[in-house]
């Protein structure tokens, strides 16, 4: 199968699906895209029923280089990371028709956000390993061969044309603002944390230091330590805030591990976790607490509200 | 019941915690109850984590919500007072110990007090209970190895730890599934694969064991070790060692 020629990778660029879910109990975990909205408004622009899981390219960062050998179309959401296809800047959040021979390349991201989501009609064609060709390096599992995308690999997609192009409306698209506020829904060790370590943590801003990744953004500010070192390792649900001695919080993200023994204050509401993986070193985040109940509710209107983005034609728009 | 306590992990996860400790009886109500919870899962649950002494149990906010998971909980745990348990598996692991297939295999008996014999012994008497599933895909933590034998981890983790090293970190034990990084005490070499990612496409289960379940070694010699398709690997001696 053709597809698209990898000529220069980027900083990070990883195959990713909905994710890897109900393999918890022999160790793998979840991956996926970090913004699951912007993963899902880049296929829903090639007419990738929202539904189903394909396969579309995280790009961190930026960089990234690759050439066309079929005619398909590809839309890219996300974070601001400027689009050239032939070297002519092209926009974020609509369809484009793309022609074999045609080069796409990257810039770098600025500030606003640090993912993008490129997706192709019908999906990149690739094995799945676990029910899913999500990409989780430290595992080796999913992708191409278990790692992100290298120079010379072939993302094998099947040609598709005749579809109409779509855009997202303006005030539609997603932004990523620098400074987030994370909710908090407090559980498992909270107990071994004082109120006023819990009004420190609540009250102060913390920094994303430069240990940010796929498996955890490290946050450096007030020092929020529990009064136990570690407990009997147990399972880290997505969003677990973990508080090793030096009381500098780790927010678990998509490649996390799935157990673990540091003391955890509670768990970032899952809908919020794309606005931390977004955010680049020197980003600043608070902590709000809200209860499980407030959590379903938010659950359940953020999603509804997803629902309502719908892609429009873009021959309207011209 | 009493000792049984459902905690709030996340918006969209309970955990349950039987007890503070690596014991046996703990573990079985750990695998007891997410036994019992695995008919939901794919529809109300999303997937579960067993470990020592606690379930985590990550339900799908679209189907169902926390109170609905804590009442099924509840339910399943008072049904299940008087099961007795005990109805795991025992799988029979081969393991090659020796200096070179080992290379803490002498120092951990110099640290004991033990001959090299006696560390082997001590390892192969018992039955271990896989009591937990993770660090890496299909890396079982085992419990509890004889206190003589139990070791603290390298001060200096490897960089590589081969596929099927058998190990020992404080009271627990396990067999590298994969080659990773890794600071626990080698001791032997094991042939037989601990995970097979390539058995999921034909539904085939990736792993010989699940949590719950046994396993006991068996010392073998250079030659079976061979024969049941080991392979000695370069060792990178770290500098723990």
């Amino acid at each position: 199968m053709s597809g698209f020629k990898i000529i220069a990778p980027g900083i990070l660029s990883l195959i990713q699906d909905a994710g890897r879910i109900g393999r918890h109990q022999i160790g793998l975990t979840t991956g996926g895209p970090l913004d699951p909205e912007a993963f899902r408004l880049a296929n829903v622009l090639c007419h990738n029923n929202a539904a189903e899981s394909y396969a579309a390219i995280e790009l961190s960062i930026g960089g990234l280089t690759m050439q066309a050998q079929v005619d398909t179309l590809l839309a890219v959401t996300g974070a601001d990371i400027p689009l050239s296809i032939n070297d002519q800047a092209q926009l974020l959040w609509q369809t484009h028709a793309i022609k074999a021979g045609d080069k796409i390349s990257f810039g770098f991201a600025s500030n606003n956000g640090c993912r993008s989501y490129i997706a192709v009609s019908g999906g990149f064609k690739i094995e799945q390993q676990f029910g899913s060709v999500s990409t989780v390096v430290r595992e080796g599992i999913g992708g191409l061969d278990g790692h992100a995308l290298k120079k010379g690999d072939l993302v094998p997609c099947e040609p598709a044309t005749g579809k109409e192009l779509l855009y997202i409306n303006e005030e539609q698209q997603l932004h990523y603002p620098q400074n987030v506020e994370l909710r908090v829904i407090e559980g498992y060790q909270q107990q071994h944390f004082s109120d006023t370590k819990k009004a420190l943590f609540y009250s102060s801003e913390y920094t994303v230091s430069d240990r940010c990744d796929r498996m955890g953004y490290r946050l450096e500010g007030p020092k929020v330590d529990a009064d136990i070192e570690g407990i009997l390792s147990e399972g880290i649900c997505f969003g677990a805030i973990q508080v090793p001695a030096d009381g500098q919080p780790i927010v678990l993200m998509n490649d996390r591990q799935t157990i673990g023994g540091y003391p955890k204050i509670g768990s970032v509401l899952a809908s919020d976790m794309s606005k931390l993986g977004q955010l680049t070193p020197g980003c600043k985040v608070r902590f709000t607490p809200i209860s499980i109940d407030d959590a379903h509710q938010i659950t359940l209107l953020t999603s509804y509200r997803q629902q309502q983005i719908l892609a429009c034609t873009l021959s309207d728009k011209e | 019941m009493e000792n049984i306590r459902i905690e709030i992990a996340g918006g969209n996860a309970l955990i349950v915690y039987f007890g503070e400790k690596t014991d046996p009886l703990v573990s079985a109500q750990v695998q007891s109850l997410t036994q019992k919870l695995s008919p939901y899962l794919g529809q109300e649950l999303v997937d579960m984590v067993p470990s020592y002494a606690s379930l985590l149990i990550i339900f799908n906010p679209f189907h169902c919500d926390h109170l609905w998971l804590r009442r099924t909980a509840k339910q399943i745990l008072q049904g299940q007072q008087e099961e007795s348990s005990g109805s795991s598996k025992l799988l029979l692991l081969p393991a090659y110990y020796s200096e070179e297939s080992g290379p803490d295999l002498a120092m951990l008996a110099g640290n004991a007090k033990l001959s090299i014999e006696d560390v082997i012994e001590l390892h192969t008497s018992q039955e271990f209970r896989v009591y937990a599933i993770g660090f890496a895909p299909g890396f079982a933590y085992l419990g509890e190895v004889d206190k003589r034998i139990a070791a603290p981890r390298l001060t200096t983790p490897r960089m590589k730890v081969p596929k099927g090293a058998v190990a020992i970190a404080d009271q627990q034990t396990a067999v590298y599934p994969a080659q990773s990084p890794g600071g626990w005490n080698l001791i032997g070499l094991c042939p037989t694969p601990m995970f097979d990612p390539s058995k999921d496409a034909s539904g085939e289960p990736t792993m010989p064991v699940a949590v719950g379940d046994r396993i006991q070694f068996r010392a073998i010699n250079r030659e079976e070790f061979f024969d049941l398709g080991g392979e000695l690997p370069n060792f990178d001696l770290g500098a723990g060692v």
